[in-house]
C-alpha cells in the first residue's frame, strides 16, 4: 500500500491515464497521459517535472560528516567543496555496490546523502565514534526534478538568475517568495538530474511542497513546461545511460548469489573509485579488483537497424517500436555463446536508435565490438547483431553548459 | 472385524489417525501396501482437525494456521484434488497497549513504514534479517525434508549424508556460519537483540521460538526454533503462512482422502489399546474391547512416551531406553481458547476492521511481558498475562462461520500441563483460565467478552486427555535441540525404527519434529519401505 507523496494532490487530478507504480513505498505516476510520448517530447524539448520525493534521503552533519562519508564512499567526500556535489557508489567489505547516489556539501559539516535504497541503518553503524548526527529526512523533504532544455529559464522566472546560473553539479539555497500573506520558503537547488540533460532538482520542505509545485507550474508556462511521470523519465534515463539498481544491477544487501554482486569497475563507475587514498570500506577489495581488472563490463548497446528491420520483415511485419523502455533482461551472444545480458533498453525517439544497457565479459566490453542480443518476434527467439558504444549515448552539450 | 475373524494380516497398522499417521498411511497405501489406520476418536486428523463445536462455528479446535506442511508431499498426495485449500495471512499485527500498535505486512515498503515508527534502524535491517534467515532456511530445509543425519554411523551411505551435511555448511559463508553458531546456543530475545533494538518488533518475532516450548523467550536454545519456524513455505514461497480452508482439519481430510484413494482402510472410534508383542516382535494390536487385528509392522502415530510407556511396555524394551523415554521432554505449556463470536470488536490501537485483522494478532507487547508470562509458568501457573495469538480465519474463510460472525482462535502460552497442584488440578481451573485470556484480549479489543457467543477452553491436560498428546505437548516432544534431528525420540533410533522388531514410528516425535508438517509421517514411510519392512 504505497503512500501518497506531498505532491499527491497536484499529481493525483492530472493522472488521467491512472496508471502509478510503487516506488519505494510511495505512489509514483508511470504517465500522466496515454499514450506517454508527449512528456518525453517535453523532457528532450522544453522541459518536465518529476516528482523525486521517493528518493532516500539521510542528512549527516557534524564536524567529522566528511570523515563518515569519505569511509563509506568510495569517493573522498572531504575533497568536495561547499555548494557541490557528487555522484558514486558504496560498497560492502567485500567491494561489492550496495548503492549508488549523490552527496552534497551544503556547507562544511552539512550534507544530504541520496539513495535508492534506505541507507540510514547502515550510515549509522559506520557513524560509531565520530562527531556525526543523521537524520533520515525522506518523507520531510519534497523533491522535484526539473528537466529539459527550458529548465534553465523556468528556474530564472522562479529564483532569478542566480539560481539559473548554477553550474553543472552545484547546490546552493534559494528563496522563494510564498503564496500572498506567507513567509518566503528555503529551496534547495541542485544541478543534478536523471535524464542526462540540463536540469535541476529542487529540495523542500514537504509543508511547502504543494507551493513549490504551484510556483513552478506558473513559473514554467510560457517555457513548455508539465508533470511527467516515471516512464518517459525511464526512456530519457536509458539515453542518458545511467545504470539503476534493482534492474541493471542488484546491491549486495539483496544478492542471494555471490554472481548477484557487482564492483563499481563492472559497472563501469571505476572512475569514482579511489583505492589508493586512505581507508574506506571495501578498499582493499577493490584495489585488488582494479590490479586484475573487472571480470564483467557494463556497456552501452546499439541495436543493428537494419538487421532488426529484415527481422521482422521476415514475418511480414514492420519493424515493433516500443515508446516505453524496457526492463526485462534477455540474452547477449558473441559468436553463438552467451556473454551477458542486457538489463534495460529503450527506443531513443531523439536519437532514432534502439538502446540497451548490458553486462557483459569484460572481453566483449571493447567500443566497437559486435554482440548479438536476443529479440523476440511473433513469439520466437531470434537475435539481432548490436554494437557496444559508448556511454552516454545521449549527451547534449547544453547538460553542462 | 471381518478381516479379524478371517485371520488377515495387515502391512501396516498406523496407529493414531494424526496428519502423520495419515501420510504415513498415504504413502504405503501408494507403494501398494496394506493399511489400516486406526483412530480412537470419531475425527480424523488428531490435533489437525476442524469440529463443529458449536452449531454453525467451525472451530480449527487445536492446530490453526499451516504452514510447515512439506509441499513436497502437498504435490506427491496430490492434496489440491483431495481438496485442500490454503489462503495465505499477509499480515502479522501486534497491538500495544499504549494505544500504539506494529503491523507487519507483506508488502515490504509497508512493513518498514510501520516498524520505522519504532525504530529506524531497525526498519532498515528488517529486511536483511529475513534474507539471513532465509539463507539458514535453505540450508535447514534439506535436513529436515530426509531421514535425520548419524553422526555415530559408519555406514557408507550415512557417512556420505554426513559429509554432504558438512559440505553445505563448508560451503556457507562465514557471516552465516557465525549466525547458524548464534543460532545453535542462544536465546531467542539474545539473538534478535544482535540485530534489533526496539521492544515493540523483538517481542512478536521472538514468540516463535518459544510455541510448544516449556522455555521463556531469554532461555538458551530457543534461537533455534526462530528458524524452524521460518521454514513455513507455501508454494515453496518461504516465510508464508495461511488457513486452510475449513479450518485445519481439511490438511487431515484431504490427506484421508488421499489415503483412502490409495486403498489404505481408515477406522475411526477404534482406540488401541496396546501393541501385541510376541516372540519378541510387534505383531499387531488389541482395541479397547478386546479386538485383535494383525500386521507385519506396526507403525506408531502417537508420541514417543505413549508409543513405548503406554502401548508397548517397558518389558519390551532396552532399560536405556525406557529411561531416556521417561526423560524426554513433554510437559505441555499452551492451551487453546477458542471463540464464537456475534460481531467482531475492533482492536483499540487499530480501530476498524481491517486487512490487519486478517493476519494473526499477537499479544506480545514486549519481552519483558513474555518473560514474566513464563515465570509464573515456572512455578506452576499459568501466565495471568499471557502471550496470545490469536486468528480469525471467517475474514478470509467466511464457510467456517454463520454469515457477519465470526471464529476466533487463540493460542495460549503459558499453560503449563504440570500446576503446583498437580495436572489434575485443571479442570478446576481450566474456566479461569479461559477467563485470564479473554481479560488480556479484552485489554486491546474492548467490548469482546460481550460479543463470546460460545467459549472453549482447551489446557494442556485437556489435550493429553482428548487427544492422547503426552502431557498435552503439541509436538510430541519439546523442539530443542537435544531432542531434535538424531536426537529425537532418542539416540540410535531417530530413524523411525525402534528396539521392538515390527515396531515404528512415524508422527512428530520423530525427526524432523512437531507443527503439521508431515515429514515424519512421510520419511517413516520411506524408510519402512526401503528397509522392506512392509
Amino acid at each position: 500500500m504505497p503512500l501518497p507523496s506531498p505532491f499527491h494532490a497536484r499529481t493525483a487530478p492530472l493522472c488521467e491515464s491512472y496508471r502509478w507504480k510503487d516506488w519505494a513505498g510511495y505512489c509514483a505516476v508511470c504517465a500522466y497521459d496515454t499514450p506517454a510520448d508527449g512528456e518525453y517530447f517535453a523532457l528532450r524539448q522544453a522541459s518536465g517535472l518529476i516528482d523525486v520525493t521517493p528518493l532516500f534521503k539521510v542528512a549527516v552533519t557534524g564536524a567529522d560528516a566528511a570523515e563518515l562519508l569519505s569511509w563509506v564512499w568510495t569517493r573522498d567526500v572531504r575533497k568536495l567543496a561547499p555548494g557541490r556535489v557528487a555522484y558514486g557508489p558504496w560498497c560492502d567489505e567485500r567491494g561489492q555496490v550496495l548503492d549508488d547516489g549523490t552527496v552534497t556539501c551544503w556547507e562544511p559539516g552539512r550534507y544530504r546523502v541520496t539513495s535508492a535504497e534506505p541507507c540510514y541503518a547502515w550510515l549509522a553503524r559506520e557513524a560509531r565514534g565520530w562527531d556525526v548526527e543523521l537524520a533520515e529526512e525522506t518523507a520531510r523533504v519534497a523533491a522535484l526534478a526539473l528537466q529539459g532544455p527550458t529548465a534553465r529559464a523556468v528556474l530564472r522566472e522562479l529564483l532569478g538568475d542566480e539560481a539559473a546560473q548554477l553550474g553543472y553539479f552545484h547546490a546552493a539555497r534559494f528563496a522563494l517568495d510564498g503564496p500572498a500573506g506567507t513567509n518566503a520558503i528555503g529551496v534547495e537547488v541542485t544541478r543534478t538530474g536523471y535524464t542526462g540533460d540540463l536540469g535541476y532538482e529542487l529540495w523542500v520542505a514537504a509543508e511547502h511542497a504543494l507551493a513549490l509545485w504551484d510556483a513552478l507550474l506558473g513559473a514554467g508556462r510560457d517555457h513548455g513546461l508539465q508533470p511527467v511521470g516515471l516512464d518517459a523519465l525511464d526512456v530519457a534515463r536509458v539515453e542518458a545511460g545511467f545504470i539503476l539498481g534493482g534492474v541493471d544491477y542488484t546491491s549486495a544487501r539483496n544478492a542471494l548469489i555471490p554472481s548477484q554482486r557487482s564492483t563499481p569497475y563492472e559497472l563501469g563507475l571505476g572512475w569514482a573509485v579511489h583505492p589508493e587514498r586512505g581507508p574506506f570500506i571495501g578498499r582493499e577489495a577493490l584495489r585488488r579488483e582494479k590490479a586484475r581488472g573487472p571480470r564483467r563490463a557494463l556497456v552501452g548497446l546499439e541495436l543493428d537497424w537494419q538487421a532488426l528491420e529484415q527481422l521482422y520483415a521476415s514475418y511480414g511485419l514492420p519493424p515493433h517500436l516500443s515508446t516505453a523502455a524496457w526492463r526485462t533482461p534477455v540474452p547477449v551472444y558473441a559468436g553463438g555463446a552467451q556473454v551477458g545480458r542486457a538489463t534495460s533498453g529503450a527506443w531513443s525517439p531523439t536519437l532514432k536508435k534502439n538502446l540497451a544497457l548490458a553486462t557483459v565479459g569484460a572481453a566483449q566490453a571493447a567500443l566497437g565490438t559486435r554482440l548479438a542480443i536476443e529479440v523476440t518476434v511473433e513469439h520466437e527467439r531470434r537475435t539481432v547483431p548490436a554494437t557496444v558504444v559508448r556511454r552516454p549515448f545521449f549527451d547534449p552539450p547544453r547538460k553542462r553548459a | 472385524m471381518e478381516r479379524a475373524r478371517t485371520g488377515r494380516r495387515y502391512d501396516a497398522i498406523v496407529v493414531g489417525g494424526g496428519h502423520n499417521g495419515l501420510v504415513c498411511a498415504a504413502y504405503l497405501a501408494r507403494a501398494g501396501r496394506d493399511v489400516l489406520v486406526l483412530e480412537r476418536r470419531h475425527v480424523l486428523g488428531g490435533a489437525a482437525a476442524s469440529e463443529e463445536v458449536f452449531p454453525g462455528f467451525t472451530y480449527s479446535v487445536y492446530s490453526y494456521v499451516v504452514s510447515l506442511l512439506r509441499p513436497w508431499i502437498l504435490r506427491e498426495l496430490e492434496l489440491a484434488r483431495h481438496g485442500l485449500e490454503i489462503i495465505p495471512l499477509d499480515c502479522s499485527f501486534s497491538p500495544l497497549p499504549d494505544g500504539r500498535s506494529l503491523a507487519r505486512w507483506g508488502d515490504p515498503q509497508r512493513t518498514r513504514r510501520e516498524i520505522e515508527v519504532f525504530s529506524r534502524r531497525d526498519a532498515e535491517v528488517y529486511p536483511e534479517y529475513g534474507r539471513t534467515m532465509m539463507h539458514m532456511g535453505r540450508f535447514v530445509k534439506p535436513l529436515i525434508d530426509a531421514p535425520a543425519p548419524e553422526p555415530t554411523s559408519l555406514r557408507p551411505g550415512d557417512l556420505a549424508g554426513l559429509l554432504a551435511l558438512g559440505r553445505r555448511l563448508g560451503d556457507l559463508p562465514r557471516d552465516l556460519r557465525t549466525r547458524l553458531q548464534q543460532m545453535m546456543t542462544m536465546s531467542a530475545a539474545d539473538f534478535l537483540d544482535l540485530w534489533f533494538e526496539s521492544d515493540v518488533l523483538k517481542a512478536p518475532m521472538s514468540v516463535s521460538g518459544i510455541i510448544g516450548t516449556f522455555q521463556g523467550v531469554r532461555s538458551p536454545g530457543t534461537a533455534y526454533v526462530l528458524l524452524h519456524h521460518y521454514m513455513g513455505e507455501i508454494d515453496g514461497a518461504f516465510r508464508a503462512w495461511g488457513f486452510a480452508k475449513g479450518g485445519t482439519g481439511a490438511v487431515s481430510a484431504a490427506i484421508a482422502s488421499a489415503a483412502r484413494a490409495a486403498g489404505a482402510e481408515i477406522r475411526t472410534e477404534a482406540p488401541v489399546e496396546r501393541v501385541l508383542v510376541a516372540g519378541g516382535e510387534a505383531r499387531g494390536v488389541v482395541l479397547a474391547g478386546g479386538e485383535e487385528l494383525r500386521a507385519r509392522t506396526v507403525v506408531s502415530g502417537v508420541d514417543p512416551r505413549l508409543t513405548f510407556l503406554g502401548l508397548v511396555g517397558e518389558e519390551h524394551l532396552p532399560g536405556e531406553l525406557c529411561e531416556r523415554i521417561r526423560n524426554y521432554k513433554l510437559r505441555g505449556s499452551s492451551g487453546k481458547v477458542n471463540l464464537a463470536l456475534d460481531h467482531l470488536p475492533e482492536f483499540r490501537s487499530r480501530p476498524g476492521i481491517g486487512p490487519h485483522l486478517k493476519g494473526d494478532i499477537a499479544i506480545a507487547p514486549s519481552l519483558d511481558y513474555l518473560e514474566r508470562a513464563f515465570d509464573q509458568a515456572k512455578y506452576g501457573d499459568f501466565s495471568k498475562r499471557p502471550y496470545v495469538n490469536v486468528v480469525i480465519p471467517s475474514l478470509s474463510d467466511p464457510s467456517v462461520a454463520p454469515p457477519g460472525k465470526h471464529v476466533m482462535s487463540c493460542f495460549v502460552q503459558y499453560a503449563p500441563y504440570h500446576l503446583a497442584e498437580g495436572a489434575e488440578g485443571w479442570p478446576a481451573r481450566r474456566e479461569a483460565f479461559g477467563d485470564a485470556v479473554v481479560a488480556t484480549l479484552e485489554q486491546h479489543a474492548p467490548g469482546l467478552s460481550d460479543a463470546i457467543l460460545h467459549r472453549q477452553v482447551l489446557t494442556p491436560w485437556d489435550m493429553e486427555r482428548e487427544l492422547g498428546l503426552g502431557e498435552g505437548n503439541i509436538f510430541h516432544g519439546e523442539l530443542s535441540l537435544e531432542q531434535l534431528a538424531f536426537l529425537r525420540p532418542a539416540p540410535g533410533w531417530a530413524r523411525y525404527r525402534t528396539p521392538l522388531p515390527g515396531l515404528w514410528m512415524c508422527a512428530s516425535g520423530t525427526h524432523p519434529g512437531g507443527g503439521v508438517m508431515g515429514a515424519p509421517g512421510a520419511l517413516a514411510a520411506r524408510a519402512m519401505l526401503k528397509a522392506g519392512a512392509v
